[in-house]
């Protein structure tokens, strides 16, 4: 298989874009993907320090090498979530990682914040661990940077995740999360830091190929808590699909951000109230079926 | 040739050539969800690997974590 590009031999076929490309132009297609997204959804500028969200994983790592490279301004944040070896192994990755680059990683521990490490949490509330998980990673993702001064946070999602994610929330039909996926989300308050996801317009085995040229030394092994995760169950279906129909997740993904979304984007900005006749939820002062009611009744007295 | 396999590691023997994309198959492997490494080189599914190969299988997927939970229905 030959490179698109210059004829040269192929490391990666990219079936959803029919193209192949050699190491060299695979990273420059890499890059691109990255800049389209900072600069389609005006993520961050250059004057402005990112704080990236890392993992130990390909995604982050790969996500904070590319900006780097790129000149941005940045810092890498680490949460260690007390999964025994996997935090220690996933720790020391990222700890290297910074030190090779010579850029700041801020540590924060969840147990310092919770009160105990994410295995104890999971017993202790009896919630799923990726759900007590994710929340706290979510929580102290903000409060880090709210605290370090930074305006912005990068996290290593790719088009992968985000595409089960959006699976999920279809299957359930969770009306309060479609709106809220998004690539970038703004600050809506003070204390609210703008969350972005810059590496949504590549796969997780283009994410994974980047890591791999460009010698990043990431934790290949899983969290042990994900085996069995709703979210692998979800990326298994659209891989599936994926096979027989390449494009099925880009399309998936994409037709939702722009064409789906700003839909569900109205249907939440709207504020709900009651009818000033029958008390029931509308959005206007009478509800549409007081309306009706009232319009039948006129027509019965005419 | 010898085959490692990750998460768990496994390590398989195959004879014979064939495309990476025949032996993935063979191992039920979806080739999106893994790189195949060689060395210090990816390699494509129309590779034809065999003989003293040392193949790597190292799958991509990366589940739970920062992905929004599903969740009852609402």
């Amino acid at each position: 298989m030959k490179c698109r590009k210059c004829g040269g031999r192929a490391a990666l076929e990219l079936r959803r874009h029919n193209a192949a490309f050699c190491p060299p132009h695979f990273l420059e297609f890499f890059r691109k993907q990255v800049a389209e997204a900072v600069h389609k959804h005006r993520m961050f500028t250059r004057e402005e320090t990112v704080l990236v969200a890392v993992s130990g994983g390909k995604d982050s790592l790969a996500l904070w090498d590319v900006l780097i490279e790129e000149g941005y301004q940045t810092a890498g944040l680490y949460l260690d979530l007390g999964i025994f070896e996997y935090s220690q192994e996933s720790k020391a990755k990222c700890l290297a990682f910074a030190a090779a680059r010579g850029q700041k990683l801020v540590i924060e521990r969840v147990a310092d914040a919770v009160g105990a490490p994410i295995p104890e949490v999971q017993k202790a509330t009896r919630r799923p661990t990726c759900s007590a998980c994710g929340l706290s990673k979510r929580y102290l993702m903000n409060r880090a940077a709210l605290e370090h001064g930074y305006q912005v946070v990068a996290t290593g999602h790719n088009l992968d995740d985000e595409a089960a994610t959006l699976f999920g929330s279809v299957l359930h039909w969770q009306m309060d999360a479609l709106p809220r996926q998004s690539p970038a989300l703004a600050s809506t308050h003070p204390k609210l830091v703008r969350r972005v996801k810059p590496l949504y317009r590549l796969s997780e085995l283009e994410t994974a190929a980047f890591a791999f040229l460009r010698g990043i030394d990431y934790i290949v092994e899983e969290c042990p808590f994900s085996k069995g995760a709703t979210s692998l169950a979800h990326k298994e279906l659209l891989n599936r699909l994926e096979e027989s129909s390449p494009g099925a997740k880009h399309n998936f993904l994409f037709g939702f951000l722009e064409k789906a979304r700003p839909a569900f984007a109205r249907a939440e900005a709207v504020a709900l109230q009651e009818c000033a006749s029958c008390g029931q939820v509308t959005t206007g002062a009478v509800c549409a079926f007081c309306k009706l009611a009232d319009q039948v009744k006129r027509r019965m007295i005419e | 040739m010898k085959v490692i396999l990750r998460n768990p590691r496994k390590e398989v023997e195959v004879s014979g050539q064939r495309r990476v994309k025949d032996l993935l198959t063979e191992l039920d492997i979806l080739p999106s969800t893994v790189l195949v490494i060689r060395g210090n080189e990816l390699l494509t599914g129309d590779t034809v690997v065999g003989g003293d190969d040392i193949l790597e299988v190292r799958p991509v997927i990366s589940g739970g974590g920062l992905r929004a939970p599903a969740g009852p229905v609402r």
